[in-house]
């Protein structure tokens, strides 16, 4: 199949229930028709609420390689705001984070509330008998949250936050329980972990079980980890595909097979007597002691939201090979004990030095330059075709090392790009 | 701390040190800079400013003891994939001084670019570094060690030698 840079054959010609074919990751026609199709169309994963816990708190925050500030106005909503003055297109904020009223184009002068509207520009006799009302910083026309988890949309239409995060919301859902008061917190900021490769390399081994027994043998093999075990072949856990590309490793039959409160984070609750103590006055000791064995989901929300048990990551595309990772710890709400944990873990983990991403991102960048070959054209994908299953609730459901989950991507990738 | 500052012979035995430390990284030696830690260090990495409070917010790297054993033992295994081949490295230091002086510990600062060359291509690294050096059974040891990178805040490419 001739696969040139500038061209994109048939959709249903690159990807197949069993593979995709190399280009889709090399090629940059591919990338710009994504931007159009996938992350300035549907649900993107932009912040959450607590990064702007006050009113005029913004922060800046992104959607692919658009830059978005992400602002709570004066009347407590948060509003995502496009950073380019509507006048001659300055960038009107270049703090990472603040809390400002309004924001002013250094340029000439013009003066923006942090709804976006245009208050205040300089000479203002020079517009004399015009309409300046529809002068206007660029606004996310679809700004939604679940569970504090903000979302935005560039479509003005489409379906619903509710309809596209579908049987994937429970993964919050199970998320949140795990603070005694229901509530996740991101406050420790955020690493930025850039590699040279594309976003859906990433995004694939988010939930892929197959690759931590070797890609992770180093950190396994001199620290004390659980994890390994995990992804082995024995391992009980599941690989599911919920619909509209999320996906999920669930970890919960391993974890209720060895059946220790806190197990899933490496401890046990003698070790966070504050926290056990708060779970059981919230939620009682028998739902408590279900939530301390079930632990934190990990799953990846279509396309760029990965809940990874102890932290997030928010993936940002930038170019065809140019992908940000944004990892920062999860934070419960009345677990202080947990999240100074929280954090010294993700420390050692992820980021540019971590003992787990570090190599993740290795591999990323070796597949990136790997495709670049021109034979095999393909991607194989068919791990475990023959033993998933659909589960109790309708959702396809495999083996800890299957491919389901990068099937499901997939499959949902293909929609979106055939979509008119 | 005015005549310390003139103390020739410190301020060498500080820059051998440091550019010692440079050395071992360079060439691998992994458990010979290991060596050059007290008990009681903090290797520091910090993220998005030269002084956020690390027990509170992310750093790149914030090991203590425990922990720089198991990044010397995780690059020692032969499997730390990041690193294997490994990244071919020079540090080059300059602006060396001596900040402060209390008793036996000395604060040191210096200017520090690395140029990586690995898999990827070719990275300039540039940092603010700073230590904290106490002598120790005979020789001078880091208590702390804090590398500020001047591009801390924009996101960054794997990281997994020793800097």
């Amino acid at each position: 199949m001739p696969v040139t840079q500038t061209h994109i054959p048939e959709w249903s010609d690159l990807i197949r229930a069993d593979r995709v074919h190399g280009s889709l990751y090399s090629n940059p026609a591919v990338f710009e028709e994504e931007l159009e199709k996938i992350w300035y169309r549907t649900w993107v994963y932009v912040g959450h609420e607590s990064e702007v816990p006050s009113a005029n708190d913004f922060v800046m925050k992104s959607i692919g390689p658009q830059a978005v500030i992400m602002a709570r106005g004066e009347d407590g909503e948060v509003r995502l705001l496009q950073n380019r003055c509507p006048h001659r297109g300055n960038q009107v904020c270049t703090e990472a984070s603040g809390n400002a009223r309004t924001f002013t184009c250094p340029y000439h002068k013009w003066t923006f509330a942090n709804d976006g509207k245009l208050t205040a520009f300089a000479f203002a006799d020079g517009y004399e008998g015009q309409d300046m009302s529809h002068l206007s910083l660029g606004r996310v026309p679809r700004v939604a949250s679940y569970r504090g988890f903000v979302f935005g949309s560039l479509a003005t239409e489409g379906p619903s936050l509710a309809d596209h995060l579908g049987g994937a919301a429970e993964t919050i859902d199970r998320l949140c329980e795990t603070s005694p008061e229901g509530e996740v917190e991101i406050t420790a900021g955020f690493l930025q972990h850039r590699v040279q490769a594309n976003w859906k390399f990433v995004m694939e081994n988010e939930t892929d079980g197959y690759h931590p027994g070797f890609v992770h043998s180093s950190i396994f093999s001199v620290a004390d980890s659980g994890i390994g075990g995990l992804y082995g072949p024995k391992s009980t856990a599941l690989t599911r595909s919920y619909g509209n590309g999320h996906t999920e490793i669930d970890l919960r039959p391993e974890f209720r097979r060895l059946g220790q409160p806190m197990g899933w984070f490496g401890t046990t609750v003698e070790r966070l007597p504050d926290y056990a103590t708060s779970m059981n006055r919230s939620y009682g000791t028998e739902k408590a002691r279900e939530i301390m064995i079930d632990g934190t989901p990990h799953v990846m929300i279509f396309p760029n939201l990965f809940i990874a048990e102890i932290q997030i990551f928010v993936l940002q595309a930038r170019a065809v090979d140019d992908t940000i990772q944004h990892v920062t710890a999860l934070q419960f709400k009345g677990a202080p004990d947990l999240n100074r944990r929280l954090r010294q873990q993700t420390m050692g983990s992820v980021g540019p030095a971590g003992f787990l991403l570090a190599d993740d991102s290795e591999m990323y960048e070796r597949t990136q330059r790997g495709v670049a070959a021109r034979t095999p054209e393909w991607i194989f994908l068919g791990r475990g075709e023959h033993r998933e299953r659909d589960d109790a609730d309708g959702f396809r459901v495999g083996h800890a090392t299957d491919e389901v989950p990068s099937r499901g991507m997939w499959q949902h990738y293909r929609s979106l790009m055939e979509a008119a | 701390m005015q005549a310390d500052c003139k103390d020739d012979t410190l301020l060498r035995d500080v820059e051998q040190f440091i550019y010692r430390e440079a050395r071992l990284q360079d060439e691998y030696q992994y458990e010979a800079w290991e060596a050059l830690w007290t008990d009681d260090a903090i290797y520091w990495l910090p993220a998005n400013d030269a002084d956020i409070d690390p027990e509170q917010q992310m750093s790149i790297i914030y090991d203590n003891r425990s922990r720089i054993g198991v990044r010397v033992r995780q690059l020692l295994s032969g499997k730390r994939h990041t690193q294997e081949p490994r990244s071919r490295l020079r540090h080059f230091v300059t602006n060396v001084e001596i900040l402060s002086r209390e008793r036996e510990e000395i604060r040191a600062g210096c200017n520090v670019m690395v140029f990586e060359s690995n898999l990827r291509g070719e990275t300039v690294w540039a940092a603010r570094t700073e230590y904290l050096l106490r002598p120790e059974g005979g020789t001078m040891r880091m208590a702390r060690k804090k590398v500020a990178l001047v591009n801390n805040d924009r996101p960054l490419y794997t990281l997994s030698f020793l800097i």
